[in-house]
């Protein structure tokens, strides 16, 4: 605001607007709201296997999480709004995973970092989770094996795209705690 | 007389009632008894002083055989540096006297072998599924289960400690606590539970396998250079190291010999591996111990050696660089000359965190002291690399059965002298120094040549030839629908890893993917001995050793 001109008493309608104008700017509620959102991701980083090496890479000196807001590491899921997958899921660890996710406060992301997570990469194995969308709903797959941290860095900003624009996420939406670990938890079907 | 005749002799005198059989099978000693006779030689071998390391147990199927399962026993000498490999036949549904008696390090071998094989074990303190989960139908190596047939785990399993108490029958004054798979200082997967009586951990018990991934089905699955890439992914730190030791041991059972110039540039992946791998073990450390400048500042020389990787083969981490018979590429020009300047900053790198943490005082106070472990238990549970040369014990395979021209290199193996996590710490510390004087004389005096042996069989014809001429094409087209063929055989090669020694048991029945592989991860063993060491002291003391032992799950779990 220009500190030298006197603000004069607003008189008719359209003067409020002028006067609003320099001061502050108009918004929705909404997309001020995803602006906050998606530039303070605190991540919960589920590093497994070597994906969450290169995670620490990203979070590392050179490619640095903390420019895009989201360097806040958190361990409790209670927490954190973006769950780092971040390595390969064996069939043991995907109850811990699923009961991770259900812990999580919304609003929650998911971004699946490296083929493992995304689609059980290369172990087409016995104990290999083939994928964690069989367990968890998921916003951003990044692919590699593992992925650059550039190509990670990309996922977050793909994240934060879809969070200043309020994308639909019917995958997330419409989400419900599949089978068998659906049945186990004592859920009907 | 050899080694193997005076094994043989010496048997002969002492176990004269029992039939065995010694034979050498290409260059290793290999001795079969019958599993009634198998704990009283064993004894045998331990108590006569012969053999102090069991490395590892493990089963191999023969569906077809009467009786169908081999258990297979690695022995190791650090005095003689003799190797030897006991085999005995098990039927399916017998068992088999359990090894822990002599060696305490058997217990969770047999129990992987009980879990993926099904071989009972007798005696056994607690048989269970130690690397599937505790909802697992079946024994997945068997050669009759379905690689691809998943089956869903659907709950965790509940507290548990193997004396019998559980989260819900402790007494009034221990307090059930579960720490992990998903936790901060636990690096992804492990599960610590524990019975805390105030600060104090009064039992303790762990759980693995949760970064099971099948590595040992996968490679029966696959052929022999595909497995490269699965091998990257087991000390994924340092994976040169394992793409290197795989590779010698197809090589050693072809009976070929790499260049020169590819054994330099196998050893200066592998030094440099080894420093980085330390790199990620004392910054996580420190981490965990509250002290984080450690991890961004190592994390730079990280990225630097990550740097030279990608200027080699376009990988950062999993690079997959070795291929069976020498390298996948030659370095490019000007690389040796890059890792030369590299390794001068990481000397100042090492130099500036030994500023940083080696006269710390809170860093002292946190582990000095804590997690001391004398040399004959280190022994006793199988203990490798620096956590067991930081207890004393002067063993490292670069100078003890050298490799790859490791004898004509001028370097020293520091050792500690109580094995806690101060002795550790400072043991890597000095490695990664000596591992630099290395680097530095392999790259200075580079031997001209090819990068690769050119044998048709074994290595792809260079895609000029491929499209060329027709004989290239045959024989990329024989190699790659064929596979490369080992003769019928079994071997077992070692060397030394950044976490000790890292071995490869292969069988192969002469087809293009190996009949059974199976890896001998030094942090298995070392692991092992990992509740007991936390019993009976503080639980922020249990963090600072779990770092300590650098333990890695993709190299534990497989």
């Amino acid at each position: 605001m220009n500190q030298s001109t006197p603000i004069t008493p607003p008189t008719s309608r359209s003067d409020i607007e002028n006067l609003s104008r320099q001061f502050a700017f108009t918004s929705t509620i909404d997309s001020i709201v995803a602006w906050g959102r998606k530039n303070s991701l605190w991540p919960l980083p589920f590093g497994t296997a070597c994906c969450g090496i290169e995670l620490m890479s990203v979070m590392g000196p050179k490619y640095d999480l903390a420019r895009f807001g989201a360097e806040v590491v958190r361990f409790s899921p209670r927490q954190s709004d973006l769950l780092l997958v971040a390595g390969t899921i064996t069939e043991k660890m995907a109850p811990i995973l699923l009961h991770v996710y259900q812990q999580m406060l919304e609003p929650k992301y998911v971004l699946s970092m490296g083929v493992c997570a995304s689609s059980g990469g290369f172990y087409r194995a016995y104990h290999v989770l083939q994928g964690i969308d069989k367990v968890v709903p998921v916003d951003v797959y990044v692919p590699g094996c593992p992925p650059t941290p550039e190509a990670v860095l990309d996922g977050v900003m793909s994240l934060q795209r879809m969070i200043a624009t309020n994308q639909p996420r019917p995958w997330k939406d419409k989400w419900q705690m599949p089978e068998p670990w659906r049945s186990r938890a004592g859920l009907a079907k | 007389m050899s080694r193997i005749e005076d094994l043989r002799s010496e048997l002969n005198t002492r176990l004269s009632n029992k039939t065995f059989e010694l034979f050498n099978n290409f260059g290793d000693d290999v001795l079969l008894v019958s599993k009634e006779d198998i704990i009283e030689v064993m004894k045998y071998l331990r108590s006569s002083g012969k053999f102090d390391f069991l490395l590892d147990v493990c089963g191999v199927d023969y569906p077809e055989r009467q009786k169908r399962f081999d258990v297979v026993y690695h022995l190791f000498s650090s005095k003689s540096t003799q190797r030897l490999r006991v085999k005995c036949q098990v039927g399916d549904g017998e068992t088999i006297d359990s090894m822990t008696p002599v060696w305490r390090c058997a217990n969770w071998f047999e129990r992987e072998a009980y879990d993926l094989f099904g071989i009972l074990f007798k005696g056994h303190p607690n048989l269970t599924r130690i690397l599937t989960h505790h909802e697992f139908v079946g024994h997945p190596l068997r050669k009759d289960y379905d690689p691809n047939h998943q089956q869903h785990c659907t709950t965790a399993l509940p507290i548990e400690f193997g004396d019998g108490f559980n989260a819900n029958n402790l007494p009034e004054n221990l307090i059930p606590l579960n720490i992990g798979p998903s936790h901060p200082a636990t690096h992804g997967t492990f599960r610590v539970m524990a019975a805390l009586d105030g600060e104090k951990i009064s039992k303790a018990e762990v759980e693995i396998g949760y970064l099971h991934r099948c590595f040992e089905k996968m490679a029966e699955t696959h052929t022999y250079n595909q497995v490269i890439p699965y091998t990257d992914r087991l000390n994924y730190c340092s994976a040169p190291i394992n793409n290197v030791g795989y590779c010698k041991t197809v090589e050693r059972l072809l009976g070929v010999e790499v260049p020169s110039k590819a054994q330099a540039m196998r050893i200066i992946l592998m030094e440099l591996s080894r420093i980085i791998d330390h790199f990620v073990c004392i910054g996580a450390n420190a981490v965990d111990l509250g002290a984080l400048t450690g991890f961004f500042h190592l994390f730079t020389y990280r990225e630097m050696v990550y740097t030279l990787f990608e200027k080699l083969c376009g990988a950062r981490l999993t690079v997959s660089l070795t291929r069976v018979g020498g390298m996948a590429n030659d370095a490019p020009q000007g690389w040796f000359d890059d890792v030369l300047d590299t390794c001068k900053k990481i000397r100042k790198g090492v130099g500036e965190l030994d500023k940083l943490l080696t006269g710390n005082k809170i860093w002292i106070e946190r582990t000095r002291g804590v997690g001391a472990i004398s040399a004959d238990s280190a022994i006793d549970w199988g203990f490798a690399g620096p956590c067991l040369r930081a207890a004393g014990v002067s063993l490292d395979l670069r100078k003890l059965t050298p490799y790859y021209g490791y004898n004509t290199l001028d370097f020293d193996v520091p050792i500690g002298s109580t094995g806690d996590v101060y002795d550790r710490y400072l043991v890597r510390v000095e490695e990664m120094r000596q591992s630099l004087r290395i680097i530095e004389q392999v790259a200075k005096n580079v031997p001209g040549g090819d990068y690769t042996i050119r044998d048709k069989n074994i290595v792809l014809p260079e895609k000029r030839d491929v499209y060329g001429n027709i004989e290239g094409l045959m024989n990329h087209f024989m190699l790659v629908i064929h596979g490369l063929r080992p003769p019928k055989g079994e071997i077992y090669d070692c060397l030394e890893s950044a976490n000790g020694e890292l071995g490869f048991y292969l069988v192969s029945d002469g087809s293009g993917s190996p009949y059974r592989l199976k890896v001998r991860p030094p942090c298995f063993s070392i692991y092992q001995q990992f509740p007991e060491a936390i019993t009976g002291g503080l639980i922020a003391d249990a963090v600072a050793m779990l770092g300590s032992v650098n333990i890695v799950a993709g190299e534990l779990d497989r």
